[in-house]
């Protein structure tokens, strides 16, 4: 990719005692679609919006094409944003809520229509002009507010948890348009959510924040395959995560298993986090062939798999199958030492909360 | 039969509620200057409505006032409103249980109270006092009507029209006071009707040099109110009545009625 | 950043509430703790005599009248105005907006010109006698007095609680009433264990706002009492207007106050619903 576009350096928000922003420091490319995801309350959302002007940093710099914009007011940045639950202006129609920001730059009448109409065909609601916002679904609304922003042609598009409102069928579809959306305009996205599917699926690269600290930078891959920490793994899909010991290079220990990994660099007998994704469990039939003995204690059918825990002398194990085994059947697992991600321990907390307020 | 009950209790309520006003407008006709006899029907009453100079004063002295005390608390309680909105907690809670006095407090308090400011300072009573202590009662109300249109509007609207490009004044021109003009206007609709139908305060706070209606037929109702002021009182109701009966069909929503 | 700074437009309000709603209250205050010329400060000195005025059983008869009277008015209120707002919100809607404005319509009438027209309505040679004995029928005779003033208050104030309690009923979930008599209510059952506790926000916000303006008229009963049946607002009035005992009138205001804040505390603590709006609109 290209060159540098918003530069983040050790910026750091208080509110009161608290600090919601803990000088991080990020650097985001041209035509990138970066994520920030994390928990209620990781300071995602206050990273954008110090981006997009509407809070002061207490400390550290926002670089936006190498020029400082930390005193540029919100109004005078190149940087559109799409907000949560939209805010559209309910006084206007569609077309006039597009059309504000061109109105505001003192844009000819012409020049107007025809962005405005323009925009509206990129996103399906050519017809829709006149309508009232509040006649809308929530996916249209969602749409306006794309438009509203994108007819200014701005540098970098800021979207605040945009498809929070809507329901998961709708949400999908959105996902795909925003995708082909920004790839048509060619411009950088920043994207706030809580849902670590949708940042899997959308990122170039995503930013896993939790407490105003940014845990790990990377693409969907990396942070789904390689946790760097408890946290991360937690966050980021569903997975068993063992307390355990590294004994040595490539062999990690736990439950009084010794299985081979394919990690490496800890000091002997550390102790460390082990994460095992449920789908990476693999199950036979017969118990003595797994590495762990263990009896299924539920089955939940999830449409594309079945979904088993699976209960050993010592622990509980997440498992996700194509084939199910019946409820009270001993079986057996095992895992490849590919599929073993050991982690360093830290102390993060590793609650899982939902939504932003 | 329950239905029966029903429409029969609803008549009487409503019997109750119409026949001062039947009388009212029924004696706005009547050639009789008595209150209790008949004595044929006529329109002179109306036509002295026009010649009576107290009931022209007072008429033109509750309008003016309404006007005015609408004008400034409209526009003083939305500006307040705004500020109040985006105050820290405690300010915003002090601040509002202190606008509330005058709506909770019974009005003969707060007219007694503003009578005293007032002679305490030694300003005279009349117009000017009158029409403050209007803006003293309506501002609250005002403000009590737009806050929640504020709290209703999507709390990134400003932003978001800054972040178009607008600066922080045209996105108040633009966007904001439209999107809470509904709440302006019934707060000015508010401050309207208690000005023209306050008596209580005004009462205590014009002394007496000027006399709105309400003052005007207190004073009367003692002494005999001249069937003149049944005729302005007719005009006005019907005046009114005609209002509602637009306003009702036009909104054709249902549940917002204005009251 | 400019969310904070934008609190400051208040503050013009905040100096014009200080001088015009904090000051006279305190000059109120002020003024029942103090005895001597109101004109003269310097020889104003502090002094409880109005309070001890006001412990005087004359005028703790007319405090306990203006709480009786207000107090049984809003109870007839309460009663005649119920079935009211219950049958305006079981109305279907077409129906309902023109009962309820129907019910709103005779607010737009000055309300000193209403209650003039009841004294022409009561009065001894009035209408209401007139057809009385026109029907062979013995007289009442009411006015002036406590009843008249009884009537006036329930006349004028009877909208304040039928359009709360009416709000309320209106917003119930028919399902629930469905769902009551589902599960085997009868209508009475329904109403006493469902209707009335869900209504109750109204009930409480409907009592606030008859009780209060009908605690602190000097209007009704002076108008359809005849200064017979004095309550405090008149006596307040009196104190200002005639009398010129500012420091009575202000202890007399100041009991009002309290004993309003006390019995508004009471209601909130049954329910937890400002009238605010409502009350001054209609």
């Amino acid at each position: 990719m290209s060159k540098n576009l918003i530069e983040l350096k050790n910026l750091t928000k208080r509110y009161n005692d608290m600090t919601a922003v803990d000088s991080i420091n990020l650097t985001i490319k041209e035509n990138e679609f970066v994520t920030l995801l994390g928990p209620s309350g990781c300071g995602k959302t206050t990273t954008l919006r110090m981006i997009g002007g509407f809070e002061d940093p207490d400390e550290g710099e926002i670089f936006f094409e190498g020029k400082l914009l930390n005193d540029v007011p919100a109004y005078k940045r190149n940087i559109n944003t799409v907000f949560q639950r939209y805010a559209l202006f309910t006084h206007m129609n569609v077309y006039e809520n597009v059309a504000f920001g061109l109105r505001v730059k003192k844009v000819s009448n012409d020049e107007i229509d025809r962005r405005v109409k323009r925009m509206l065909k990129m996103v399906d609601l050519a017809g829709f002009e006149k309508r009232n916002v509040d006649s809308l679904s929530g996916g249209q609304q969602q749409r306006v507010a794309i438009a509203r922003a994108l007819v200014n042609e701005p540098k970098v598009l800021l979207l605040d948890e945009p498809l929070g409102a809507l329901d998961l069928k709708l949400r999908k579809e959105m996902q795909i348009e925003l995708l082909d959306m920004q790839r048509s305009v060619g411009i950088t996205f920043i994207y706030v959510t809580h849902d670590q599917e949708e940042a899997l699926t959308m990122s170039d690269t995503v930013v896993v924040m939790n407490k105003g600290v940014i845990q790990q930078i990377g693409t969907p891959e990396d942070i789904y395959n390689e946790p760097i920490n408890r946290f991360v793994a937690d966050f980021i899909g569903e997975s068993n995560i063992i307390e355990g010991v590294m004994l040595e290079d490539y062999k990690v220990s736990f439950d009084g298993l010794v299985l081979d990994c394919v990690d490496k660099g800890f000091a002997l007998n550390e102790p460390v986090d082990i994460v095992i994704r449920p789908e990476d469990i693999r199950i036979v039939v017969n118990p003595d062939e797994g590495m762990i003995k263990g009896t299924v204690t539920s089955v939940v059918f999830k449409g594309v798999h079945y979904e088993m825990i699976i209960e050993s002398d010592k622990r509980e194990y997440l498992v996700q199958r194509t084939v199910m085994f019946p409820e009270g059947s001993v079986v057996g697992m095992n895992v490849q030492p590919a599929d073993i991600q050991v982690m360093k321990r830290g102390d993060v907390p590793c609650s899982k909360e939902e939504e932003e307020g | 039969m329950q239905k029966a009950v029903k429409r029969i209790y609803m008549s009487i309520v409503f019997l109750f509620l119409y026949a001062p006003i039947i009388v009212l407008i029924v004696f706005s006709f009547n050639k009789s200057k008595s209150r209790g006899q008949w004595g044929g029907f006529t329109f002179d009453w109306y036509f002295d409505l026009f010649k009576d100079r107290q009931i022209r004063e007072a008429l033109y002295f509750t309008l003016l006032i309404a006007v005015i005390s609408t004008l400034v608390s409209t526009i003083v309680g939305t500006i307040a409103a705004l500020g109040i909105s985006n105050m820290s907690k405690i300010g915003r809670t002090v601040v509002l249980n202190i606008n509330n006095l005058p709506v909770l407090n019974p009005d003969i308090v707060t007219g007694v109270a503003l009578m005293t400011l007032f002679i305490s300072t030694r300003i005279e009573l009349g117009f000017v006092t009158m029409l403050i202590a209007h803006i003293v009662f309506s501002i609250p109300y005002v403000i009590l009507a737009v806050l929640p249109k504020i709290r209703q509007m999507n709390k990134h609207t400003a932003e978001a029209a800054l972040d178009l490009g607008a600066t922080p004044a045209y996105a108040m021109r633009k966007v904001i006071i439209p999107e809470i003009m509904p709440g302006i206007i019934s707060g000015a609709l508010i401050a309207f009707t208690l000005s023209i139908d306050d008596f209580v305060i005004s009462f205590f706070t014009a002394g007496t040099s000027v006399t709105n209606l309400s003052i005007l037929v207190y004073s009367m109702a003692r002494r005999g109110v001249k069937p003149t002021i049944n005729a302005l009182s007719t005009l006005m109701f019907t005046t009114v009545l005609i209002l509602m009966l637009i306003i009702n069909k036009k909104t054709d929503k249902g549940e917002d009625i204005i009251i | 950043m400019q969310q904070r700074g934008r609190g400051r437009i208040a503050y013009p309000y905040i100096i014009w509430m200080a001088i015009f709603i904090v000051v006279p209250l305190i000059l109120i205050l002020f003024y029942s703790f103090t005895e001597g010329d109101i004109h003269n400060l310097k020889d104003l000195k502090f002094s409880v005599s109005s309070y001890k005025k006001v412990l005087e059983p004359i005028y703790l008869k007319v405090i306990g009248n203006s709480f009786v009277l207000a107090g049984i008015s809003t109870l007839i209120c309460l009663i005649i105005g119920y079935p009211v707002a219950m049958i305006i919100a079981n109305t279907d809607v077409k129906h309902r907006n023109l009962l309820l404005m129907l019910f709103l319509v005779p607010i737009w009438m000055n309300f000193l010109l209403r209650t003039y027209a009841w004294m022409s309505l009561l009065s001894p040679n009035g209408l209401i006698n007139r057809l009385l004995l026109w029907l062979g029928l013995p007289k009442i005779e009411i006015m002036p007095g406590k009843t008249a003033v009884l009537l006036g208050m329930v006349y004028n104030f009877l909208p304040f609680m039928v359009l709360p309690i009416y709000t309320v009923l209106s917003k119930i979930d028919k399902h629930v009433i469905e769902a009551a008599n589902d599960l085997g209510g009868n209508s009475v059952i329904t109403f006493i264990r469902v209707i009335l506790p869900l209504s109750v926000p109204g009930i409480v916000s409907g009592i606030t706002m008859v009780f209060l303006p009908a605690v602190s008229t000097f209007v009704i009963s002076g108008l359809l009492g005849g200064g017979k049946t004095p309550l405090i607002g008149d006596l307040i009035e009196q104190q200002f207007l005639s009398s010129r005992d500012w420091h009575f009138g202000s202890s007399l205001s100041i009991i009002l106050m309290i004993m309003i804040l006390i019995s508004m505390a009471v209601m909130s603590r049954i329910d937890k619903s400002p009238p605010e709006e409502e009350r001054r609109k209609i």
